[in-house]
C-alpha cells in the first residue's frame, strides 16, 4: 500500500456509534422500544465517518439500491430534509427499514469499513431521518399524476402490498387494498413486536397512503368475501401480496395440548390483539412462568423476548443448530441474550408432555450434533441416540417457519404455484401464470424479509403501470 | 357497513342480531360463519350465519351471552355498528340427496342449522328436526323448522316437552323412526356434539358436527383452532368448521375450548359497565 493511503486509512475512525437503548434490566419489563434511536450528535457524528466512497458498495447491498453516500451526506450537513427526500426516492418506509432491515447481511455487509468492522451504521441513520420527519408533523405530499380512470385491486396491506399501492397512486391509478384483518400492516402490524417496531409508526405509513388517496378496506378475505376472478371484473390489475402466514408445526406428540402456540397465534394475541393490556384489552393471554421457543429467526427471538416481558421468569430459545447458524439478526439475538433469554443449542424438542387437562408440563428433548453440509450450505444437525432429556415448561412457542396461506392460490383457477406452496411469478415484472395478476413479497419468495417484499412490490408497480398505458399483458 | 338493522333476545340469555352485511349476504352458504369484533378493542369471536337475505343484503346470528366478548355483542342496539363482520368463513356443510337425515341442534345450534335443514330439504332429503334444551322454554324457532322440516322431535332435560333428559335420548329418537337416518348433522355447545357422536357412533351413521373452537382470524394463519381429525392436526377454520364427530378427538378438543377460562374470568370482573354482562349463564352441559 502507498503511504498516501495508509494515511488516509489510518485517519478513519473505525468507532461505530452506538445507538442508546433501554437497560436490559427495564426494558424486560416493558413493551417499549428498546433502542432509542440517534440524537442529532451522534447522526451527524456517525454520517462523517462516512468515506463518501465514488463506487459505492453499501449501495449494492441494498436490494432498493438506496443511494446511501448522497443521504448521509445530506445528514453531516444537516440538512435533514434533503435526506429524507433522498431516502423516499427509493423507500418508501424508511422508519421501518432503518429498524427492522438485516443491515448486517445487507448494506452494511458491504460498506468498505466493515471488513475493518467498523461499517457505517446506515439503518440507524435511516431511521434518524425517518423518525425525524415524524417529528416536524407535517409530511410533504408529493404530487399526483392525472387520473387514468384504471382500477387496481392489493390484496394483503403488509410492506409489499403498501408499496404498490403507493406507487400506483402516484401514477394517477385508482387503488383498493384488501385485508384479511382488521387492521392494515401485515406482519408489520401483527407480528413484529411493539418494542422493536412501534404500531404507531406502521400506522403513519398506512395513513399516509390513505392520505394519497388509497382506499384501504379492512376486514375482507379474498378468496372467501370475494374471489380474484370476481375483483378481477371491477379492477383492471390485481397485485397479490398475501404474504406467508401459514405456521408450521413439528407434527410430535402433544403438540395440540394447551400451553403450546404457533409464534403467529403467541404474536398476535400480544401484537393485534394488544394482549399484553388484559384486561385491559379484551383478548385473553397466559400468563406463563416458563416459556420455551423452539426455532432460532427473528420470530423466535420476538416469541422469546415477548414472554419475557409478559413476566416468565424461565425463557428459553430451543435451537437444532449451533450459535453461529441462528438465522436472526446478530442484535436481536444479542438483545435477547442481554434480556436474560438462556439458549439450548443443538437441541430438538420430540415430544410434548402434559397433565390429565391437557396442559403442557414437560418437553421432552434430543440433543443434536452438527455433521455435513446440507443442501443450504449450513452443517446438518444429526440427533445424538440416547441423550433425551427433559425440561419442565409451561408453554412453548413454535416459531420454526410459515409458509404461503393457500386461500387464494387455491380459489383462484390459473395461478399457478410451486411445490413449496409459493406463487409462480416473474422475478423482474410480478407476473403470474394468470392474466392482470400480479404477485410478490412472501407469497412468491416464502417468508423473507420486509425490504425484498418491497423491492417486489415496487417492481410490479412498474409492470402494472406499464400493463394499464398500453393494455397489453 | 356492519350496522345493526335488528336486534332482539329470542329467549333467554339467546340473542339474535341482523347486521347489515351485503358481499357476506350475498356468498354465505350453509354451515359459515363470521368472524364479530364487537367494538374497536374488541376480541375476534367466530359466530354461525343463522339466515341471510341478499336482497336486503343482511345476515342473521345467534348467540347466548357465555362471556365478555358475547356480552359485548349484547349490549349493542339497533344502529349501532360492530367493528368488525368478516366472512364467510370456513367451508360450507356439504348438501346432497342423501335420504334422511336427523338434524340435532341445541342451544346456539338451533339457529345455525336452520339454513342447513333448508338446503337439504332443497336438495330432496326427508329431515327430521331434533330440538335439544333445558327446558321448552328455551327452544325457538319452532314455527320455523315446523313449516320447512318432515318431523320435530324435542328433548328437554326436565321433560317440559318431548323426550325427558340428556341427548342420550337421540338413539330412542332414532330406532322410533321408520329407517334408520342416512346421517345425523349436530349443531350446538360442544358438548352436545360430543356426546351426540358418542351415540351415533355404535349405530354405525355418519355424525356430522360443527367445531367451535377457540378462534382468532378464521383464515389459517394462528393456529388456535387445531383439532385432531382421524389422528391428523386440522384447522378447524379452514379445513372445517364440519367434521365427523365419530373421528375428532373430543378429550383434547374440550380440553383446549376451556384454555382461558380463568382469564375469560378475570376479564368478566375487571369490565367496564358498558361492557359488562347481565348475568352468566352457562350451557347446560359445560362443567
Ligand atoms: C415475527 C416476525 C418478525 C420478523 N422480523 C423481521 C425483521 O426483523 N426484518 C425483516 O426484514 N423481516 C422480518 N420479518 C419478515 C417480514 O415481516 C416479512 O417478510 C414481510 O412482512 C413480508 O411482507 P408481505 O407484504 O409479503 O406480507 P405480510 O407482511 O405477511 O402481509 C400480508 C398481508 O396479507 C393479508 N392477507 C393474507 N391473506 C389474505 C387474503 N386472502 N385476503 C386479504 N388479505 C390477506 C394478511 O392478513 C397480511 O396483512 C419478520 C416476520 C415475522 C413474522
Ligand atoms: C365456527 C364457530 C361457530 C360458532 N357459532 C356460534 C353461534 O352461532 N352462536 C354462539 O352463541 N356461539 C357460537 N360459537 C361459539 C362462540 O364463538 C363463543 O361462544 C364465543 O367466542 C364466546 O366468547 P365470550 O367471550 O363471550 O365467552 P368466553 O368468555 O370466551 O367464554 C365464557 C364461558 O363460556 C363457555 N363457552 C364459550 N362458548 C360456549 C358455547 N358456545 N357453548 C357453551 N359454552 C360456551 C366458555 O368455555 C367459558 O366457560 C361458534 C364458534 C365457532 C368456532
Ligand atoms: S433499506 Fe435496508 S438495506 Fe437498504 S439501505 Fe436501508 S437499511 Fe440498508
Ligand atoms: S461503502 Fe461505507 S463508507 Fe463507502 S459510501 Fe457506503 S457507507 Fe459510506
Ligand atoms: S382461527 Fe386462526 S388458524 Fe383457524
Amino acid at each position: 500500500m502507498n503511504p498516501e493511503k495508509t494515511e488516509k486509512m489510518s485517519k478513519i475512525d473505525l468507532n461505530r456509534n452506538d445507538m442508546p437503548k433501554q437497560s436490559p434490566e427495564i426494558r424486560r419489563h416493558n413493551f417499549n422500544e428498546v433502542a432509542l434511536g440517534y440524537t442529532e450528535e451522534l447522526a451527524i457524528k456517525e454520517a462523517k465517518r462516512c468515506l463518501q466512497c465514488k463506487k459505492p458498495k453499501c449501495k449494492t447491498g441494498c436490494p432498493v439500491e438506496i443511494d446511501i453516500p448522497d443521504f448521509i451526506s445530506c445528514i453531516v450537513k444537516g440538512d435533514f430534509s434533503a435526506g429524507i427526500k433522498k431516502l423516499k426516492e427509493k423507500n418508501c418506509l424508511p422508519a421501518v427499514c432503518g429498524r427492522v432491515c438485516p443491515q448486517e447481511s445487507q448494506c452494511e455487509s458491504q460498506c468498505i469499513l466493515a471488513n475493518k468492522k467498523g461499517e457505517i451504521a446506515i439503518g440507524r441513520l435511516e431511521r434518524f431521518l425517518a423518525d425525524w420527519e415524524a417529528k416536524q408533523g407535517s409530511v410533504d405530499m408529493p404530487s399526483k399524476a392525472k387520473p387514468t380512470g384504471k382500477k387496481v385491486a392489493v390484496i394483503g396491506s403488509g410492506p409489499a402490498g403498501i408499496t404498490v399501492a403507493g406507487d400506483l397512486i402516484l401514477l394517477g391509478h385508482e387503488v383498493t387494498i384488501f385485508e384479511a384483518l382488521h387492521k392494515a400492516g401485515g406482519v408489520l402490524t401483527y407480528g413484529i413486536p411493539e418494542f422493536r417496531l412501534p404500531k404507531a409508526i406502521v400506522a403513519r405509513e398506512v395513513d399516509y397512503v390513505q392520505r394519497l388517496g388509497v382506499k384501504v378496506v379492512t376486514d375482507y378475505v379474498v378468496g372467501k368475501t370475494r374471489s380474484i376472478d370476481e375483483l378481477l371484473k371491477e379492477f383492471d390489475a390485481v397485485f397479490v401480496g398475501t404474504g406467508a402466514g401459514l405456521p408450521w408445526f413439528m407434527d410430535i406428540p402433544g403438540e395440540n395440548l394447551n400451553g403450546v402456540y404457533s409464534a403467529n397465534e403467541y404474536l398476535t394475541r400480544m401484537n393485534l390483539m394488544k394482549g399484553y393490556q388484559f384486561p385491559k384489552s379484551s383478548t385473553p393471554v397466559k400468563r406463563h412462568v416458563r416459556v420455551a421457543v423452539v426455532g432460532g429467526g427473528n420470530v423466535a427471538m420476538d416469541s422469546a423476548r415477548t414472554a419475557l416481558r409478559m413476566g416468565a421468569d424461565e425463557v428459553r430459545i430451543i435451537y437444532r443448530r449451533s450459535h453461529a447458524e441462528l438465522p436472526a439478526r446478530l442484535e436481536e439475538s444479542e438483545n435477547a441474550e442481554e434480556e436474560g433469554v438462556i439458549f439450548n443449542m443443538l437441541t430438538l424438542p420430540v415430544r410434548y408432555i402434559g397433565d390429565e387437562n391437557g396442559w403442557l408440563t414437560e418437553i421432552e428433548c434430543i440433543k443434536m450434533e452438527l455433521g455435513e453440509p446440507d443442501a443450504s450450505g449450513r452443517r446438518r444437525p444429526i440427533e445424538i441416540p440416547n441423550s433425551n432429556f427433559r425440561i419442565q415448561m409451561d408453554a412453548v412457542v413454535c416459531a420454526i417457519g410459515n409458509s404461503p396461506n393457500p386461500l387464494v392460490p387455491s380459489t383462484t383457477p390459473g395461478l399457478q404455484t410451486t411445490r413449496r406452496g409459493t406463487l409462480v411469478a416473474d422475478q423482474e415484472t410480478g407476473k403470474t401464470t394468470k392474466e392482470r395478476v400480479w404477485a410478490g413479497g412472501d407469497i412468491v419468495t416464502g417468508a423473507a424479509t420486509v425490504i425484498l417484499a418491497m423491492g417486489a412490490g415496487r417492481k410490479a408497480a412498474r409492470s402494472i403501470h406499464k400493463y394499464l398505458e398500453k393494455g397489453k399483458w | 357497513m356492519n350496522s345493526i338493522v335488528e336486534r332482539r333476545m329470542i329467549v333467554p340469555n339467546m340473542h339474535l342480531l341482523t347486521i347489515e352485511a351485503p358481499d357476506i349476504a350475498s356468498k354465505v352458504k350453509p354451515g359459515q360463519f363470521v368472524i364479530v369484533r364487537a367494538n374497536d378493542e374488541g376480541e375476534r369471536i367466530p359466530l354461525s350465519v343463522a339466515d341471510w337475505d341478499e336482497e336486503r343484503g343482511t345476515i342473521t346470528i345467534v348467540f347466548m351471552e357465555v362471556g365478555a366478548s358475547t356480552g359485548a355483542l349484547a349490549c349493542l342496539d339497533e344502529k349501532d355498528t360492530v367493528s368488525t363482520c368478516v366472512g364467510p368463513l370456513g367451508n360450507e356443510t356439504e348438501i346432497g340427496n342423501f335420504g334422511t337425515v336427523v338434524c340435532v341442534g341445541g342451544c346456539y345450534g338451533i339457529a345455525s342449522l336452520y339454513p342447513v335443514a333448508r338446503a337439504l330439504k332443497e336438495a330432496g332429503n326427508k329431515v327430521i328436526m331434533v330440538f335439544e334444551a333445558r327446558s321448552s322454554y328455551l327452544i325457538y324457532w319452532v314455527d320455523r323448522y315446523i313449516k320447512l322440516v318432515d318431523r320435530v322431535f324435542n328433548i328437554t332435560r326436565d321433560g317440559s316437552l318431548g323426550y325427558k333428559g340428556h341427548i342420550t335420548c337421540l338413539p330412542d329418537v332414532i330406532h322410533g323412526l321408520q329407517n334408520p337416518p342416512d346421517r345425523v348433522i349436530v349443531n350446538g355447545c360442544t358438548f352436545l356434539m360430543a356426546r351426540a357422536s358418542e351415540m351415533t357412533r355404535g349405530l354405525g351413521i355418519l355424525t356430522v358436527v360443527n367445531l367451535n373452537p377457540i378462534m382468532i382470524d378464521g383464515t389459517g394463519m394462528c393456529g388456535v383452532c387445531r383439532v385432531t381429525v382421524k389422528g391428523k392436526m386440522k384447522f378447524a377454520c379452514v379445513d372445517g368448521p364440519e367434521f365427523s364427530g365419530h373421528e375428532v378427538d373430543w378429550k383434547e378438543f374440550l380440553a383446549r375450548r376451556k384454555a382461558y377460562l380463568e382469564e375469560e374470568a378475570l376479564f368478566f370482573r375487571r369490565s367496564e359497565p358498558k361492557q359488562a354482562v347481565h348475568k352468566e349463564v352457562k350451557c347446560q352441559y359445560e362443567s
